[in-house]
């Protein structure tokens, strides 16, 4: 505990810190008592759309990510890992462009310091070649890990263009769960929101209700993801879900503005909305401390 | 018995559209087909993007896709269909309540996938 609240502290001493947002039911007062509970930290970033272009959007398409590199780097503590929830590349209709992109990115995040980089593809990624591309470069698409007492399973949404789970891996995750005693500390990733969170604007996974169903008999499940270009943070039942903020643009609030556009750039407040988070785990009370950070120090 | 019910059915329906000049193949047609509005779909819009429909009368949207796999989706009236290169899709539609309701494309379908939408307008 110590040694994360030095971190914290450096955190916001160095003008970092963001929003935190802790997730789950219990408060945070429990973290604190528990000096012995085992703790650990990685960080998300998401959806860097590497080839988009759009000057009004981002006039630094070409070095957001770069910088945002430089910024994980530049932690004080490194984390035990970092994850990549999707849209790693934006699409394109040409599948040579799509792995040059692919390759490009890979590049760019191999200057990475912590080499326990998880990765998974957005439908900018796989859905127009079913994955194909991806897999080349990055290998499976859905899988999972466990890391000093958490259980992560990454969930694939997009390599199905009809947003779909598919009835094969929900059978997978089925399976796996049923491997894991009822409270372990599960966490999932995955790129598109596993609930109906605006469908209007295609933000859903069409068969996300039956893997919510698969992981409802869990106590202690939290999901991190992507897609939507902006923090939210919603319950389905006991479940917390929590997007992260794009690496590239920002999206509009779910319904603020009829159509799902970019939000401008603004060139008083370079990179705002833009960023990643620092997830702090306290596996004993299966909590979760989320710090949004931004790419360039404001 | 059954033809004998259609029978009056078909007579009522041809009143009411004031239709007595259709020959007795298109009464069929009149009582089991709902009226047809055709949908194009292509990268990345649909034609028409906005589509009239009064409240409580059913119509059959016909969709065709020009190059790849489409979806149309309209989630306020939880209706949605598969628009699939080389063939025809129907779905029925009917809307008990007035508005304005998005449809989207729910196949990503490639660059512009984002902004393939339009709006179900549906008035009294
Ligand atoms: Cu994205
Ligand atoms: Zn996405």
């Amino acid at each position: 505990m110590e040694k994360i609240l030095d971190r914290r502290e450096f955190l916001k001493l160095s003008g970092l810190a963001g929003v935190v947002f802790v997730s789950g039911l219990a408060g945070c007062s429990s973290m604190a008592k528990r000096s012995d509970a085992k703790e650990f930290y990685f960080v998300q970033l998401s959806d860097t759309h590497w080839g988009f272009k759009g000057p009004k959007v981002n006039p630094d398409a070409e070095g957001t990510l770069k910088k945002a590199v430089a910024a994980v780097n530049g932690l004080a503590q490194q984390p035990d890992f970092i994850v990549f929830t999707g849209d790693l590349t934006h699409t394109t209709d040409d599948p040579q462009e799509r792995r040059k992109r692919l390759a490009e990115f890979r590049e760019i995040v191999s200057e990475l310091k912590v080499k326990k980089v998880h990765f998974m593809p957005g439908e900018h990624d796989a859905s127009l070649d079913h994955g194909e591309a991806y897999q080349e470069f990055f290998g499976k698409t859905h899988y999972t890990f466990d890391h000093k007492g958490v259980h992560f399973i990454v969930l694939d949404n997009v390599s199905d263009p009809t947003a779909s789970i598919g009835e094969a891996q929900l059978q997978w995750l089925a399976t796996d769960l049923n491997a894991q005693p009822k409270d372990a500390r599960i966490v999932v990733f995955t790129h598109r929101p596993l609930f109906d969170l605006y469908p209007q604007w295609d933000w859903a996974t069409r068969d996300g209700d039956k893997a919510i169903a698969l992981l409802m008999p869990h106590p202690n499940v939290t999901v991190f993801y992507g897609h939507i270009h902006q923090e939210n943070h919603h319950m389905t039942g006991h479940i917390a879900h929590h997007s992260a903020k794009s690496l590239i643009f920002p999206l509009p609030a779910p319904g603020s503005q009829p159509k799902r556009t970019p939000l401008p750039w603004d060139a008083a407040q370079p990179y705002k909305g833009l960023g990643y988070r620092d997830i702090e785990a306290d596996v004993q009370t299966a909590q979760y401390r989320i710090t949004e950070l931004p790419v360039v120090k404001g | 018995m059954k033809l004998k019910s259609r029978g009056i059915k078909l007579i009522v329906l041809a009143a009411v559209l004031g239709t007595g000049l259709v020959s007795a193949g298109d009464y069929a047609s009149v009582q089991t087909e709902d009226p047809v509005i055709k949908i194009v779909a292509k990268k990345f819009d649909y034609t028409p993007n906005e589509i009239k429909l009064k409240k409580g009368v059913p119509v059959i949207l016909e969709f065709t896709t020009l190059d790849v796999f489409m979806g149309f989706k309209v989630p306020d009236l939880g209706v949605r269909a598969d628009i699939i290169p080389g063939k025809v899709s129907r779905l029925r539609l009917v809307s008990d309540k007035v508005g304005t309701f998005p449809f989207v494309c729910d196949v990503f379908c490639g660059s512009g996938h984002e902004n393939m939408t339009g709006t179900i307008v549906v008035t009294e």
